[in-house]
């Protein structure tokens, strides 16, 4: 039998309210002389004591079923006083209880998974929803955590299981009584998949940005003012500012939370010619930065006639330092003039291209549905030369395997099983 | 201690001839245990061999010099290769035979075979020392020692036939059970599941009004099963065709709660593949009609088999539904039709050599390891007849791989995943299908079977020469490297997209004919048709075969790492309670296999191929 894992399932130190997690089939057995658990789905305040007698604490106890928790194990909880001294006795004495030992990172997670209680789209979704800090990644998370990857991905693998097995049923069963044309049905449940995929391919990117972050890139010549509108927008001096000019030698970054979207500003050394190695070193790294960055603020202490190099759809020209113009046509860091506009500014583009995130926002998940989607080109590739069934379905099955693999399973009696559920087959 | 043979087969059906064939042919002293002589080699269900995936299998036994594809050649009264029209991967011969000349041409066969010996008698238990089985006990009370002991009971474990709400205990129609093997299983420690098959009412094609049937006459060129062969012996015939329709319907209706199964007098599952026509109008109720083959049992037996309508139903119903069905409006039923229920031994119980993990030295193969159809019966036998003598002679395991044979599909279906109903091969059920062609299957294992001492000199000698002619044409073909331009001037229309290709590609293009290509390349001789048709088969595929070469690298690298037999999956920290028990009950030998077990996860392989790599690492320190 696997052992008796726990941990402490709330955050660390003093507090209202502490949760240790014991999950491991026959842990409430082997708790029975240091607490009496309650029957499943009763939450009860017990007495909690160690092996001696010595009372520990007066704990809240709830119990799940093997098959009805987190884990699938049965499992245990105890909500403790969250003191630091409580938790570290109870923790001994869990420790001191043979088969039982501490979880290791992520080992509750490992057991939901092995037991089947999560696939690996959901496990993923779960991290991230326990990383979550804004908003929109927490109901991206949520949405993944849910299963809606896996249901989205799940709807696709089922139209093409439907469409082999329609194409299986004319090879295996060719003496029987199956209906001979199914290629209007195959190819419409092929285009239906090909279309799902490739909308999942379309929100992929502005999924990424949303679990990653996205990147704004301040760019601008040297002193122009790039640190001092990071500092603004910081409210405390991350990048040090000062009036000579190449201060900034390599990339700076300030996260925040933009109403619920999570950025990161960079400020990029100062676009300029230069002897100094290390500063040419700091200006190629800014550069390369800020054309990898989802959106760039370009900044001028002019006013802009022309686009400036890199420019690109959403990007932000802004003139600095109004504080010193007499036109008002700028923005001013020192003031804090403009800023706010400036940031609802950031905050429109970049919600616009977030609202078209997808479920999919690993990499992993990127290459299993551009394999799927490849596959699916060559089926219509075979499909309009006229192949013969074995390679088409050959192709549609090379599509199911990477859609498998994201959700973590594989199955060849389930051609089988929609093969039988839908024909008559036995002469 | 003294062995009177070194393997002993029992049971003469399919799976029995060829297990004791293919041990004699290893060289070792067989004896074949039958109740009766006159029993071997018939056919019990319908009287046909081959199929999609049966015909591959039945390839496969012949690529080892195995009986069946040779005798079903003898017996054939009607050929047809299934899927004519589809690529060749998916092709499958198959043939009416009639009964009386197989089962004739299958005991001449037997007999003809130095080394085996055929033996009546009743087998009552198994004789066993040290654990490991080495002989029968006779009904007589006579033991007949060996090595090794192969039994293929098929369906006489606890055999019980129903017909409607009699049933009685039976192996065959005519046949008794045998029961006291069971109970020596139960001894072993082996969950027995249990298992039904059908068959339908045998008619009297003399009173079929055959005037306005459909009638579906063999191709004309029949594709034979055995690759010594190329025409057919006997005389050939054409099957009829008829159909249900909804007054057949109503009267099974009616009549239901008669019927063995639906009365609640079968506990046994059934295949989904292979209905009843109770099952089929309660499942499909939409359906007003099915098709129905009128198969002749034999040139000179009036004996029809009317494939698709195998039945539970009391003989009274029988009479009434087949009588309202278009041309057996006054038929004769010669035997009714009856469904056998029958003890199978879990599959996963076995190693892949078919060998009982529970008691060495026996081997099981055919029905009784939840299979349906002669052709897998026969493939197990040939497997376990191998083994049984490879051990018999202390030589190696031989074992059948996914990659290279629907042997092995079979086989590691079988001990991996194990059944939930009698288990039938599909093409569909091999992820190599393309690889794995009833066109290849001598290239595929004839070599192998040399190797391993089952293939005999005629043969070996007859593919040595195929193959001689099959790599000096491809390697002609595979030296070529046309351009586009060039591939036109011999009439291939191919892109022009500058790409140089060789011949195998080019043949690949719809459209291209062996010829044209032939033309290409300098000096050609003249090339055997049979030599051109294998050669532009393999090039159909030349591409996906490429492709798919990768994947089976990366399966063979699971496969190639072992687990030890006695591997402790309670020791690994993590593992699921239900996964370690399917582990335990399936005990894969490599970690290819644990990946196909049923709900295995990524999560669980993980932690076993961990532990495999630390241990390798403490033994290697």
């Amino acid at each position: 039998m696997a052992d008796v894992i726990f941990a402490v399932a709330s955050g660390v130190g003093k507090a209202g309210v502490a949760v240790i997690r014991i999950s491991g089939d026959g842990c409430v057995d082997a708790l029975s002389p240091y607490i009496s658990v309650p029957a499943p789905r009763m939450a009860s305040v017990r007495r909690l004591i160690t092996k001696s007698g010595e009372l520990l604490d007066h704990p809240m106890v709830l119990r799940f079923e093997h098959g009805a928790s987190f884990t699938g194990e049965e499992t245990v909880e105890l909500h403790l006083h969250g003191s630091v001294a409580v938790v570290g006795s109870v923790l001994k004495e869990l420790g001191s209880i043979p088969g039982f030992r501490p979880a290791e990172a992520g080992e509750f997670t490992r057991r939901a998974f092995e037991n089947g209680k999560l696939d690996l789209t959901q496990v993923e979704g779960l991290a991230d929803l326990i990383d979550a800090e804004t908003e929109m990644q927490r109901r991206l998370a949520l949405d993944v955590y849910s299963g809606e990857l896996s249901s989205a991905l799940n709807d696709i693998r089922q139209s093409l299981l439907r469409a082999v097995a329609l194409i299986e049923a004319t090879i295996d069963f060719a003496d029987e009584e199956v209906p001979t044309d199914v290629w209007p049905e195959v190819d419409s449940l092929v285009e239906k998949a090909g279309q799902s995929i490739v909308a999942q391919l379309a929100g992929f990117s502005a999924a990424e940005r949303v679990r990653a972050g996205f990147e704004i890139a301040i760019v601008g010549k040297p002193n122009v003012g790039k640190s001092t509108l990071l500092n603004a927008l910081v409210g405390r001096d991350a990048a040090i500012v000062t009036d000579v000019p190449g201060t900034t030698r390599d990339v700076l970054e300030v996260h925040m939370d933009l109403k619920g979207l999570p950025v990161s500003f960079l400020d990029t050394a100062g676009v300029r010619e230069t002897d100094d190695v290390v500063e040419q070193e700091g200006v190629k790294r800014g550069l390369a930065r800020a054309r990898a960055a989802d959106l760039r603020v370009f900044l001028s202490d002019d006013l802009w006639t022309s686009e400036p190099d890199g420019f690109a759809d959403g990007d932000i020209c802004l003139v600095t330092k109004n504080d010193l113009r007499t036109d008002g046509r700028g923005i001013s860091a020192k003031t804090g003039e403009g800023v706010g506009e400036f940031l609802a500014q950031v905050q429109t583009t970049l919600s616009g291209r977030a609202s078209g995130a997808g479920l999919a926002s690993k990499e992993r998940h990127r290459l299993g549905l551009e394999e799927a989607r490849d596959a699916l080109r060559t089926y219509t590739d075979q499909r309009s030369i006229e192949a013969p069934e074995e390679i088409l379905s050959d192709a549609l099955r090379s599509a199911i395997v990477p859609l498998e693999r994201i959700v973590g399973r594989i199955d060849v009696e389930d051609i089988l099983g929609e093969i039988f559920s839908s024909f008559c087959i036995g002469k | 201690m003294k062995h009177d043979f070194d393997v002993i087969v029992v049971g003469g059906g399919h799976a029995g001839c060829d297990a004791a064939a293919a041990a004699a042919r290893m060289g070792v002293r067989v004896a074949l245990v039958t109740l009766q002589k006159e029993a071997i080699g018939v056919m019990s269900c319908n009287p046909a061999i081959g199929g999609l995936g049966k015909g591959h299998l039945v390839r496969e036994i012949d690529a080892l010099d195995g009986l069946m594809g040779r005798v079903a050649d003898a017996a054939g009264i009607q050929f047809r290769l299934l899927n004519r029209r589809k690529g060749p991967a998916v092709q499958g011969p198959r043939a009416q035979a009639d009964r009386g000349i197989y089962r004739s041409r299958m005991q001449a066969e037997i007999a003809a075979i130095e080394n085996l010996t055929v033996v009546e008698g009743e087998v009552v238990d198994l004789v066993q020392t040290n654990g490991c089985v080495c002989g029968v006990i006779l009904g007589d009370g006579v033991q007949v020692l060996s090595q090794s002991v192969v039994l293929t009971t098929g369906t006489f474990l606890r055999g019980k036939i129903h017909i409607g709400d009699v049933s009685y205990g039976g192996g065959r129609m005519g046949e008794k059970s045998a029961d006291s093997l069971s109970a020596r299983f139960d001894d072993f420690g082996v969950s027995l599941g249990r298992l039904k098959t059908g068959t339908p009412p045998r008619l009297d094609g003399r009173t079929i009004n055959w005037d306005g049937l459909e009638m579906q006459p063999g191709d004309d060129e029949a594709t034979m099963f055995s690759f010594l062969n190329t025409a057919p012996e006997a005389r050939q015939i054409s099957c009829g065709i008829t159909h249900t329709n909804p007054q057949t319907h109503e009267i099974i209706q009616a009549n239901l709660e008669r019927s063995a199964m639906y009365g609640g007098h079968i506990d046994g599952v059934g295949p989904r593949y292979c209905p009843s026509i109770e099952d089929k109008v309660v499942r499909f109720a939409d359906k007003s009609s099915h098709q129905i083959f009128l198969e002749p049992e034999g040139l000179d037996d009036p004996t029809i088999y009317p494939n698709g309508i195998s039945t539970s139903l009391p003989e009274d119903v029988q009479e009434q539904y087949v009588r309202s069905i278009v041309g057996l409006e006054n038929v004769t039923i010669l035997q009714p039709g009856y469904a056998i229920e029958y003890d199978y031994v879990d599959p996963r119980n076995l190693s892949p050599t078919l060998e009982l993990r529970q008691a060495p030295g026996l081997y099981l193969a055919g029905q009784i390891n939840g299979t349906t159809g002669y052709e897998e019966a026969a493939a197990q036998g040939l497997v376990a007849g191998l083994n049984a003598a490879a051990v018999a002679k202390g030589e190696d395991a031989v074992t059948f791989s996914r990659q290279s044979s629907y042997i092995g599909v079979m086989i590691d279906d079988l001990v991996t995943r194990g059944v939930t109903e009698p288990y039938r091969m599909f093409t569909s059920r091999a992820e190599f299908r393309l690889s794995l062609r009833v066109d290849n299957a001598d290239q595929r294992l004839t070599e192998f079977g040399r190797k391993v001492g089952c293939v005999g000199d005629a043969r070996w000698e007859a593919f040595s020469q195929k193959l001689d002619a099959l790599t000096s044409v491809k390697s002609a073909l595979t030296d070529l490297s046309v351009t586009p331009k060039q591939a036109k001037s011999s009439g291939i229309s191919v892109k022009e997209d500058g790409q140089r290709r060789n011949g195998m590609e080019l043949l690949a293009f719809p459209n291209t004919s062996f010829d044209d290509v032939w033309s290409l390349v300098p000096d050609a001789g003249e090339v055997d048709a049979a030599i051109s048709e294998q050669i532009s088969k393999e090039a159909l595929y030349f591409s996906y075969e490429q492709r798919q070469a990768s994947e089976v690298a990366a399966l063979a690298k699971d496969e190639d790492r072992l687990i030890p037999n006695e591997f402790d999956y309670r020791s690994l920290n993590g593992l699921s309670s239900e996964i370690t028990s399917k582990l335990e009950k399936v005990r894969p030998t490599s970690l290819g296999q644990a990946k196909r077990i049923d709900g295995m996860t990524p999560a669980a392989l993980t932690l076993i191929l961990a532990h495999l790599k630390r241990e390798e690492r403490a033994r290697a320190s």
